[in-house]
């Protein structure tokens, strides 16, 4: 396998090589192209949902699917566009910020990647047939009563999309702890690759919940077992907390690599280290433990009891002060710094009093009395909306400007940049505001038509407004991207002036990442050698041969039979026939996995010659 | 930075005038005017967590713009490098422990508000209702007083009632944004809260847990009329006869139709305890039917012709051979003269 493709590839070649990666990039690459496919494909569900509502009592869509609607809406959201955008990213980024050159486990890396795919594929596949339609939380016994197959995409999409999670997971915890370069001590890593490191470990203690959960649920639909069976002994509340003790979390797994993002973007920009580091670190780990001690506060209402619900109230409260360490951290980032406002900086400033207002409606959310008025009405929408566009998604659009050229080498035009921001973020804040008020004037979620005369034309027509603002927001940054695929300006190795190890690498960077390792000697190591050296890394190694793992296409083969097993469980309700499915499935699957424990794989090596022939 | 500060402007006036035109929403719905004690104290930590937000909100944002104001590259300081702060402990401490002050000043009131509505220490002398949520109607049974209705809860003003609710099919949530904050309705096990409202009046009721395509038109109404008023309902609902024979010829039509299409064997008329539909005991006194639309005869035809084209998924649609228009105008003429009580909604003044 030769370094330099620089002669032209066939479109079959590249797909091949994309199909049989294993390389960090190349598969945080794919994760960012599947988990925008499905942005895209959640957005549309969400403008559907607003012009459905633009008016009262309007039939555009049919109650049946609206409700299929909103489900697909927040699974896809949740599940398949904001965590894997998030998990392109730590894949790219993470491995150069600590000085890897790749992922613990590459062949894990690319299966977690085609099992998120498959079960974002399964997952859609059912809106030919009847897509999900218990809401994305998927209550019992609603869920398990659900006519037609809706559900059963919704629990094996799920478990498949959810295990490629939790692999991925388990591969960043170990590549974090085990291939930081010399000199990169715990301490001194960037706030991104910490807040990679704690989401892996949210993600390890959390999805194995959701994994549970939605085996009831697969046995109760399919084999007629009870768990949600009240008639037969069972309990539906347990779903709702197995569906939390992962779900709040999951709010952590996305939050806290946005925070990671703001934390490399502000620095740069401000031209100043992290104010207060050390305390970023510990808010990080102290958000991330109150996470899992607060699931409840998303059931004040179930009856749960005056005590459970004063000690969750509470609890979820504490929360707050983590995040507002962080907050005024930020601020004081900036503060003496020499700040430059571009489009990766214009996200992060409206990241800044956006998320404060998600933040501070949390806070009143967890005063249980109060939350009996805002749960399940449109003030938890706008609230978590709030939180998950005024953070998460404003930390990606910010991370796809600050990073594109790194990963693409080409820089994000900033004219239609601007633009995407100004609309998105107006929209923004018209759609989602005014839902506070909707909330608490008497509109709950997950309506399909509110009434006439009830006060809550006005507010709904501004929201769907704000809809078509987000809207075209989105569609200035599709055209940005082609755009900048075909004309962009090429980007130098570091054209941010950046202060972390990504930026000392080509952009995009070799297959290999380091030639030689980076002696890393403090927080910030390039702006250190900036400021303290020549401006270059020191060699920690000398010039050898690098040891890569191999391209494989069984990852992908492997998927194939969990996807087809997926559908044959699915359908083996109507025919036994469909059994087929599953056995030919797993054989697929278990053959796969035989396959790479018994043949021997010990990757390839670039030699001496190879490396010194490539320029600098 | 011109730009920034004109568009953020730009939005807050809009913002504000939008508020502006939709006021505080619809009176008897809305949780922004509380009619009722556990409304009130939502609304009291309400109120106590929005000020103390503007306030965080207000410090954040001072900082934010001078920051940006200041520190913003000018010309001329593009190789200007700042001092590169690593912190500072003063500071640090400031931050973390005002907030937990903050948060204490709201979790005392938190837990104090929780332990009050929780508190169960006078439902048994107290008016306890057994509420049941159905997809998609909420049924309303009297036990102590052997009434049972549905669609329309009657309290008495100023007076705590106990709703014990259990759900007979899948979750639901009762909710009288005016009166109170919600309370799920499970299939397992039953719910306590109660319902103290202030004034008389006629008060929107929403279901507020997602149960199915007709979820959006699960309304009810509380009736909120005083307690002599009440204790005239109660007594008029108890001396109902339910084989009354009602006037004129094509009602006595519509009741001998109810009866020939087997309608009881979901609807009661009286205090019998079949609850597979909602009781019709005071049909004519319904605020509404089918719990959204006006409470008109032509409406109720329209409903009983064609129940799916108005709430979708309901379990009464194709319960009965097919009925035709006629027929059910007869029904409806019939089933419009229930009216057993002179107490009705617009005796609770609205």
């Amino acid at each position: 396998m030769s370094i330099t493709a620089t002669q032209k590839r066939g479109f079959s070649a590249v797909l091949w090589d994309y199909l049989t990666t294993v390389d960090h990039k190349k598969v945080g690459i794919l994760y960012l192209i599947g988990g925008g496919f499905f942005f895209l494909l959640g957005g549309l569900e969400a403008l559907i949902i607003r012009i459905q509502l633009i008016k009262p009592e309007n039939d555009f869509i049919s109650a049946g699917l609206y409700n299929e609607m909103i489900t697909m809406h927040g699974t896809t959201m949740i599940f398949l566009a904001a965590t894997p955008l998030l998990f392109g990213l730590m894949n790219y980024i993470m491995p150069l910020q600590i000085g890897a050159r790749d992922v613990a486990f590459p062949f894990l890396n690319a299966l977690g990647f085609w099992l998120f795919f498959s079960g974002g594929v399964l997952l859609n596949l059912s809106w030919f047939t009847g897509a999900p339609d218990a809401g994305w939380t998927n209550y019992a016994p609603l869920s398990v009563q659900s006519p037609g197959h809706g559900v059963d995409f919704y629990v094996m999409g799920l478990q498949l999309a959810g295990a490629g999670t939790l692999m991925s997971g388990i591969n960043f915890i170990v590549t974090i702890v085990t291939m930081r370069a010399p000199g990169m001590t715990y301490m001194r890593m960037p706030l991104f690759s910490w807040t990679t490191l704690v989401t892996s470990i949210l993600v390890l203690f959390a999805f194995p919940a959701l994994t549970v959960g939605l085996f009831l649920m697969m046995f109760d639909r399919m084999f007629d077992t009870a768990f949600f069976d009240v008639a037969l002994g069972g309990n539906t509340v347990i779903w709702q907390h197995l569906f939390w003790i992962f779900g709040h979390p999951e709010v952590y797994i996305l939050i806290l690599p946005a925070f990671g993002i703001f934390s490399e973007i502000i620095p740069t920009f401000s031209r100043k280290r992290l104010f207060g580091y050390t305390a970023m670190v510990f808010a990080t780990f102290l958000i991330a433990f109150l996470g899992f001690m607060v699931w409840a506060h998303h059931m004040f209402t179930v009856g749960l009891g005056p005590v459970a619900n004063s000690i969750f109230a509470v609890a979820t409260m504490a929360i707050a002060v983590p995040t507002g360490i962080k907050i005024f951290n930020w601020l004081f980032t900036m503060w003496g710094g020499s700040i430059v406002i571009n489009s990766a900086m214009l996200w992060t400033l409206a990241f800044v009093p956006s998320f404060t207002i998600g933040g501070m409606t949390g806070v009143m959310l967890g005063a249980s009395v109060a939350d009996y008025q805002y749960h399940d009405t449109y003030f938890v929408v706008a609230h978590f909306h709030y939180v998950i566009v005024g953070g998460v998604v404003f930390a990606l659009l910010a991370a796809m400007h600050y990073w594109w050229p790194k990963m693409f080498g080409r820089i994000l035009h900033e004219g239609l940049g601007k633009l995407a921001f100004w609309t998105f973020f107006i929209g923004f804040h018209l759609t989602f505001f005014i839902q506070h008020f909707l909330g608490l004037m008497g509109m709950p979620r997950r309506y399909w038509v509110f009434l006439e005369n009830q006060g809550l034309d006005t507010g709904n027509l501004i929201s769907t407004i704000g809809a078509f603002f987000m809207t075209f927001g989105t569609i200035v940054f599709v055209i940005n991207i082609v755009y900048t695929a075909m004309k962009g300006e090429k980007a130098p190795a570091d054209p941010w002036d950046g202060r972390t190890l990504e930026w000392t690498l080509s952009s995009p960077p070799a297959h290999y990442n380091f030639k030689q390792l980076p002696l890393v000697r403090g927080l910030d190591p390039l702006w250190i050698e900036k400021t303290e050296g020549n401006g270059k890394m020191t060699p920690a190694e000398p010039l050898d041969e690098i040891h890569m793992p191999n391209s494989s296409i069984v990852p992908l083969i492997m998927t194939i039979g969990f996807f087809i097993a997926s559908y044959g469980f699915i359908y083996q309700v109507d025919h036994k026939a469909w059994l087929i499915a599953v056995y030919v499935g797993m054989a697929i699957a278990l053959g796969s996995m035989l396959y790479r424990s018994l043949k021997d794989d010990h990757g390839h090596h670039i030699t001496k010659d190879e490396l010194e022939r490539e320029a600098d | 930075m011109k730009g920034w500060m004109g568009k953020s402007k730009a939005l807050f006036l809009f913002t504000m005038l939008a508020l502006f035109l939709a006021g505080c929403g619809k009176e008897n719905l809305t949780a922004l005017e509380p009619k009722g004690y556990g409304a009130e104290r939502s609304m009291d930590l309400i109120i106590l967590t929005t000020l103390i937000m503007i306030g965080v909100f207000l410090v954040v944002m001072v900082i934010y713009v001078i920051a940006l104001i200041k520190f913003r590259r000018k010309k001329g300081q593009e190789d200007y490098i700042p001092k590169q702060i690593e912190g500072n402990h003063k500071l640090e401490t400031i931050w973390t422990v005002i907030p937990i002050i903050l948060v204490l000043i709201i979790a005392v009131p938190t837990v104090i508000a929780t332990f009050d509505l929780a508190d169960e220490s006078q439902a048994s002398t107290s008016l306890n209702v057994e509420v049941t949520g159905n997809q998609y109607w909420w049924h309303f049974n009297y036990e102590d007083e052997e009434i049972v209705t549905s669609q329309d809860l009657y309290i008495p003003a100023g007076e705590r009632v106990y709703l014990n609710m259990q759900s007979s099919d899948v979750i639901h949530s009762f909710w009288v944004p005016s009166i109170s904050g919600k309370m799920d309705v499970n299939p397992e096990n039953v719910n306590t809260m109660f319902l103290e409202a202030y004034e008389e009046g006629v008060y929107w009721g929403k279901c507020a847990e997602l149960c199915g395509p007709s979820h959006s038109l699960m309304d009810f109404k509380v009736i909120v009329v005083s307690p002599e008023e009440f204790d005239q309902w109660v007594s008029d609902m108890q001396n109902v006869d339910p084989e009354q024979v009602p006037e004129g010829a094509v009602a006595q039509q519509g009741q001998a139709l109810f009866e020939a299409n087997n309608c009881m064997a979901c609807h009661a008329i009286g205090s019998s305890p079949v609850a597979t539909g909602p009781n019709l005991t005071n049909f004519g006194d319904r605020s509404t039917v089918a719990g959204i639309l006006e409470p008109t005869k032509e409406n109720l035809v329209e409903w009983i012709v064609d129940p799916e084209s108005i709430k979708p998924g309901n379990k009464m649609t194709g319960a009965y051979p097919s009925i035709s228009e006629e027929e059910a105008n007869s029904i409806a003429e019939y089933l419009m003269q229930l009216k057993p009580s002179e107490i009705t909604p617009e005796s609770a003044g609205n």
